[in-house]
């Protein structure tokens, strides 16, 4: 028997829990909807908790005071939405470069420019193609419940440590802001260890430096190369998707986070009808699950790819398929949801075609 | 009578708070100077080994080859957020930040602002070299009204350009700064005042007082196109006369210089 409690909460509720129980010591953020109630809700729990909670001046701040922090060895952590994580992004390049753990929260929100606060998936290309300068890479993560919000922001401390990485929680204004149950089965951590290789003063003689400086080319390939092949390792070993259905399927959807949920509606949908209809949903969007992807789509009729953008995911998805099936693909912009029905509406001409 | 002098006992030697790297400054700036003052002032206070130095972007970039302690290199006007960053989570380290004109003052002004606003008890040394060194001698917000520049080749010119901030005294209206003080380093005597402000400085760190800055007037021979000798003449007249020395603010109580 598991002694789990089932709590009401909201996404952007759940991962600030999920940042506690991990034993995050430090929290930098700055106000920007729809991931307000994260600063909100930190300033109040953190200090409680005998953390650190600062309000940068900014998201460009906020990003740097994670670079300290990160470099002394302990857990660091920020938060924000689409225009403020444009802000961070040369922070993260240099937390990428220097190679220092940290996990930063995007709840996204309709864009380009000031855009709106309404749900959307158009960070993709930022969050997945290195957003800042350079040949780096974040891991992101994808919820798309509260339970993963929770879930997946505990593990992307782990995944940080593990591979010395930025790590991007990649949500949007669903995910933040509505409520579910979720159960808490892990037990929280106690404040980890700081790391050996922390900026905390010199030891023994020996000291840190924190840097992502090397003049010499060659020198910064090697580094480059380096982590080329940490990426490498993330896509063995860390890669994550859920598939629902997927095998004998004639379409099978694709879809992450809030696009996903929307989509099992649509599977219901179309089942009623006598569609053989999976969904495929990427959990990890870099590394992104293209081998998994490439079966099912091997044996399938049609992939099926949706987004609330232009059409960002739809691109790794051809690139995992490399012409071997058809794929379409449905998007909403704007910060629009599109209804269960709309998505069904759009598979079935697609499939018409097929 | 007899008296030995013993030739070989050491009366001056490097600072323990240096490495032995080689540094790259050119002939007569005066960033190399400022590193010793900070490290020889490090060791004094016997705080080396709990040091966390943040260093910049500019000239003084390699600052991490140069202290012998732990560093962190920031990105450009960053250094203050770094640092803040680093303090909250270590706050028994002593933080620093070596930073620029540029760094400081033009990309990193919200940053220093709003760490002196919030009394981050880290200590800033502020090198006012009047311009940006590292990328070929540009206008920095510091630049002098009439000085040449490469992006003001006529001098600068007040109507197009506006006129240079005054550092200390902008954030010494900062209830958060404690100790905020602007030094030159043309002379032995201002060499031995500078040193004295920064131990003040980071005494008040140590001290748990609240935010620290250390202003001094610095060198750039190279883009002013001046002789080693004249540079340094020119921070005490020159600048001295736009950036007045001494102690801005001091609220510690100790009545410190
Ligand atoms: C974001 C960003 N913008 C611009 C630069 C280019 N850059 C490097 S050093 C520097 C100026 C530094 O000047 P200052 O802070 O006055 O220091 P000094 O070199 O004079 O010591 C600039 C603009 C950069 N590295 N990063
Ligand atoms: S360019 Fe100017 S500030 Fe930079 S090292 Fe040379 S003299 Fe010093």
């Amino acid at each position: 028997m598991t002694t789990q409690t089932r709590k009401l909460m909201k996404g952007n509720e759940a991962l600030c829990h999920a940042a506690i129980d991990a034993g995050c010591l430090c929290f930098f953020g700055y106000p920007i909807t729809p991931q307000n109630q994260v600063p909100e809700y930190l300033s109040a729990l953190m200090p409680k908790h005998g953390r650190v909670f600062v309000q940068a001046e900014s998201e460009v701040a906020a990003i740097n005071m994670v670079y300290g922090a990160a470099a002394t060895g302990v857990r660091a952590m920020t938060s924000s939405s689409s225009p403020g994580i444009s802000l961070k992004q040369e922070g993260i390049s240099y937390i990428a470069g220097a190679e220092l753990p940290c996990v930063i929260i995007n709840v996204q929100r309709g864009g380009p420019g000031l855009g709106n606060i309404a749900p959307a998936q158009s960070d993709y290309f930022q969050a997945t193609r290195g957003g800042g300068h350079g040949d780096y890479r974040t891991l992101v993560l994808a919820p798309a419940s509260v339970q993963e919000m929770y879930d997946l922001t505990r593990d992307a401390f782990d995944l940080a440590d593990k591979y010395r990485n930025p790590v991007m929680v990649m949500a949007d204004a669903i995910l933040g802001q509505m409520m579910e149950p979720i159960a808490i089965t892990r037990p929280p951590l106690p404040l980890p260890e700081p790391h050996a290789w922390g900026t905390r003063g010199t030891r023994k003689g020996c000291r840190t430096l924190v840097n992502s400086l090397y003049i010499m080319p060659s020198e910064l390939e090697a580094v480059n190369q380096r982590m080329q092949e940490k990426y490498a390792r993330m896509g063995r070993e860390d890669t994550r998707w859920e598939e629902t259905a997927t095998e004998g399927a004639d379409v099978v959807l694709v879809a992450y986070g809030s696009a996903a949920r929307v989509c099992r509606t649509t599977m219901d949908i179309l089942a009623a009808e006598g569609v053989k209809v999976g969904l495929f949903r990427p959990i990890t969007l870099y590394p992104y699950p293209s081998d998994a992807l490439r079966r099912v789509g091997e044996q399938t009729k049609l992939l099926f790819t949706v987004e609330l953008s232009a059409g960002q995911m739809v691109e790794d998805v051809r690139l995992a398929l490399e012409g071997r099936c058809p794929i379409g693909f449905y998007g909403r912009m704007g910060g629009v949801v599109p209804t269960p029905e709309e998505v069904a509406d759009a598979v079935r001409a697609k499939l018409a075609g097929v | 009578m007899t008296t030995t002098l013993c030739t070989d006992e050491q009366v001056f030697g490097r600072s323990a708070g240096l490495t032995e790297a080689r540094m790259h400054y050119c002939p007569g700036c005066t960033h190399g100077l400022i590193h010793r003052l900070v490290a020889e002032t490090l060791e004094e206070l016997d705080v080396l080994d709990r040091t966390v130095g943040v260093c910049p972007v500019g000239c003084a970039v390699f600052a991490y080859d140069y202290f012998n302690i732990d560093m962190i290199q920031a990105s450009h006007g960053r250094a203050p957020a770094v640092a803040t960053g680093a303090k909250r989570a270590v706050p028994d380290a002593v933080v620093f930040t070596y930073q620029g004109d540029g760094d400081l003052a033009s990309i990193g002004m919200a940053e220093i602002v709003h760490a002196a606003a919030r009394g981050e008890k880290i200590t800033v040394v502020f090198i006012n070299n009047s311009l940006y060194g590292m990328t070929g001698g540009q206008m920095a917000p510091t630049t002098l009204v009439g000085q040449a520049t490469t992006t003001s080749p006529l001098g600068r010119d007040p109507g197009l350009a506006g006129y240079p901030i005054r550092v200390s005294e902008l954030l010494a209206t900062l209830d958060g700064a404690v100790y905020i003080t602007r030094q030159a380093v043309g002379s032995p005597k201002a060499v031995q005042a500078t040193k004295r402000a920064l131990r003040t400085a980071f005494q008040v760190q140590l001290d748990g007082k609240g935010f620290s800055l250390v202003e001094i007037l610095s060198s750039c021979p190279t883009w002013w196109g001046q002789s080693p000798r004249e540079a340094l003449t020119w921070t005490e007249t020159g600048m001295a006369a736009q950036y007045p020395l001494g102690v801005v603010k001091d609220t510690t109580g100790s009545g410190t210089e």
